[in-house]
């Protein structure tokens, strides 16, 4: 394991911003994995230090093939984290809407250029990414339609689902994207929470993570990955949206099969108690996305369901 | 008349509405549908406030020559009341910058439905000023500022406008999603103003504008007073006759030289010092001579911040 530093900027009163990478193996750059990018993506960085850990050990072993190197970048925003805040800490921009960079540009696309400059050239990218809302998703592995990325290779992780997205306009200043645009087969890997640590959610991410690299020939792994992958284009997602605002009761939880009418959340008068509107599933399925926290507002898709297979 | 253009419900006891103020000409005469329309649009950034001083000075002046005035004009002083209440730039809670919301979607999450109602209302407008203030770190000269793609409709009402620059800026996807943008592709012109800072009011600058508006509005034959004498401003349509002052260490910007000053390549615009250890960490020049149209108002700086932007000085020519 070689443990160096990627990207750095001298801080002024904080310690230097330092982005930090764990390799291992020797040649070609095989893959890379990214953990957070925003402040609140605890979980995503989680998944990088059990991989870490996992890719120490196989390194022990001698399982990491020959000529194969990989990279592990568990965090590329520790400041954020560190303050609790989603963006960059002084101009609330996204490092994730900043690819691929500019070297002589503002903080943020420094940033996004000198990592960018050190991970462009793997075959294979992986990010641990969160989506804008909180909430808790089944974990499936994602991938920019019309890009460079192939069905084939996304089933290599053995994860039940894959998202196909749309590309849309703000996508194009994403690492996903840009990835594609270096010629790296690349994916975003959502496992079920963004905001706490999931420790089942993170072994599943590292499990597939794994089944990834052994079928891709990078270590010597048994994978045993799900047999029946299920593809999902993002447009055949069921909202179900709140007409109220007030306090939110979700009735189920990600992964569960409801039948359609099965209620699944309720909006609460936030002063009197009563219930001011239900929420029922609109067919039989599964629910795919969740939001969980304790107050929503109105017109909001709580709930994004699949259909049964 | 007080309108509320859009509504909606927040979870705990508030609606968030979306307001506006329509003046329309004292006396309406029986062809008031060919009456023309400005729509003065502010606050879609909660801590960009030199809109605010627009929009009341706007009504006041207007009120002192009210027999003056031949179309209806709208003011819309708070696109995201939530943010400028909470000094938050983007949208409280949800944290979205509004700007990159439009032109939205009735039937999508409430940033969005409230984005397709204010679309809805200021669609078919003669002419929209989205006045905004830079951000809390850059103070601007007033500008405007226009995507190429809309040029040619929007720099000739841009030049009535009574700012010192236009500038003309290339297209980029991620812009697709801005108010502006929305607006002016569905026809309905907006001009961008960019002036002063964030959290503070810069008064001339307001006035200069407001004289800007009236000149416009004359021009529309929506006013009929007497105008001032607009300048005539700097226009670049040229991505290389700006120059970038960037931060190449972090610590505190102690600046040299006025905003709007004129420089010479290599003049010292100003000093990254380290306030801890006493000591400069970068003399800041000018790489090409010009206008320092923009310059950094709040002192501290990480490596890379934007401290300046200087205008090439073959372009700094007032028409």
């Amino acid at each position: 394991m070689n443990k160096r530093i990627i990207y750095e900027i001298k801080g002024m009163y904080r310690d230097d911003f330092r982005v930090t990478g764990y390799e291992f193996g020797q040649g070609e750059e095989s893959v890379c994995m990214i953990g957070n990018s925003r402040g609140n993506e605890v979980q995503q960085i989680y998944c990088c230090s059990q991989l870490v850990k996992k890719m120490k050990q196989l390194e022990e072993e001698g399982r990491i093939k020959d000529g194969v190197k990989i990279l592990i970048i568990p965090s590329i925003n520790p400041y954020s984290v560190n303050i609790q805040k989603r963006f960059w800490s002084t101009d609330n921009t996204d490092i994730n809407r900043m690819f691929p960079g500019y070297d002589l540009g503002e903080t943020t696309q420094r940033i996004a250029d000198g990592v960018f400059k050190e991970i462009k050239d793997y075959k294979y990218g992986i990010q641990f990414t969160s989506f804008y809302m909180p909430g808790d998703f089944v974990p499936h592995i994602r991938y920019m339609k019309e890009g460079f990325t192939q069905r084939e290779d996304a089933e290599k992780f053995g994860l039940k689902y894959i998202v196909e997205r749309t590309v849309r306009p703000y996508d194009t200043a994403t690492l996903n994207y840009n990835w594609q645009v270096w010629n790296t087969t690349a994916f975003s890997l959502y496992t079920n929470t963004t905001s706490r640590i999931s420790s089942t959610g993170a072994g599943q991410a590292v499990l597939a993570v794994m089944n990834f690299m052994a079928n891709s020939g990078m270590i010597k792994y048994s994978a045993i990955g799900e047999k029946n992958i299920r593809l999902i284009d993002d447009k055949d997602f069921i909202s179900v949206r709140t007409a109220k605002s007030g306090f939110y009761e979700p009735l189920v939880k990600a992964g569960d099969m409801v039948e359609a009418g099965r209620p699944l959340a309720n909006i609460i008068n936030p002063y009197e108690g009563n219930i001011i509107e239900t929420l029922y599933s609109p067919i039989n399925g599964i629910i795919f996305f969740i939001h969980i926290e304790p107050i929503t507002y109105a017109n909001t898709a709580v709930i994004k369901l699949i259909e049964h297979a | 008349m007080i309108e509320t253009v859009t509504s909606v419900d927040l979870p705990i006891d508030e609606k968030l509405m979306i307001k506006k103020n329509r003046i329309c000409p004292q006396v309406m005469s029986e062809d008031d549908a060919s009456l023309k329309r400005i729509s003065i649009v502010t606050g879609i950034h909660g801590d960009e406030l030199e809109g605010q001083y627009v929009c009341y000075e706007l009504q006041r002046r207007i009120m002192e020559e009210y027999d003056n005035l031949q179309g209806i004009v709208d003011i819309y002083p708070a696109m995201n009341p939530l943010g400028i209440d909470s000094i938050t730039r983007g949208i409280p809670a949800f944290d979205l910058d509004m700007n990159r919301l439009f032109p939205g979607n009735k039937d999508g999450n409430m940033t969005e439905y409230i984005a397709a109602g204010i679309m809805e209302d200021m669609a078919g407008s003669d002419l929209v000023f989205d006045i905004h203030a830079s951000n809390i770190y850059l103070t601007e000269i007033p500008q405007i500022r226009i995507n190429e793609l809309h040029a040619e409709t929007l720099v000739p009402l841009a030049k009535l406008s009574n700012v010192d620059f236009i500038w003309v800026h290339g297209a980029s996807t991620v812009l697709e999603a801005t108010f502006a943008h929305s607006l002016n592709s569905i026809g309905t012109p907006v001009l961008v103003v960019e002036m002063g800072v964030g959290m503070r009011l810069t008064r001339e600058y307001g006035e200069q504008l407001i004289d800007g508006i009236f000149n416009t509005m004359k021009e529309l034959g929506m006013w009929k007073g007497e105008v001032p004498e607009v300048r005539s401003p700097m226009i670049s349509e040229n991505p290389e006759d700006v120059s970038y002052l960037n931060a190449s260490a972090s610590g505190l910007f102690v600046p040299e030289v006025k905003h709007g000053a004129f420089v010479s390549k290599g003049d010292l615009v100003g000093r990254i010092v380290d306030p801890l250890e006493g000591k400069v960490l970068d003399e800041v020049r000018a790489p090409q001579g010009g206008m320092l149209f923009t310059i950094r108002d709040y002192p501290i700086v990480d490596e890379g911040s934007l401290m300046g932007r200087i205008l090439n000085e073959e372009v700094c020519i007032y028409e």
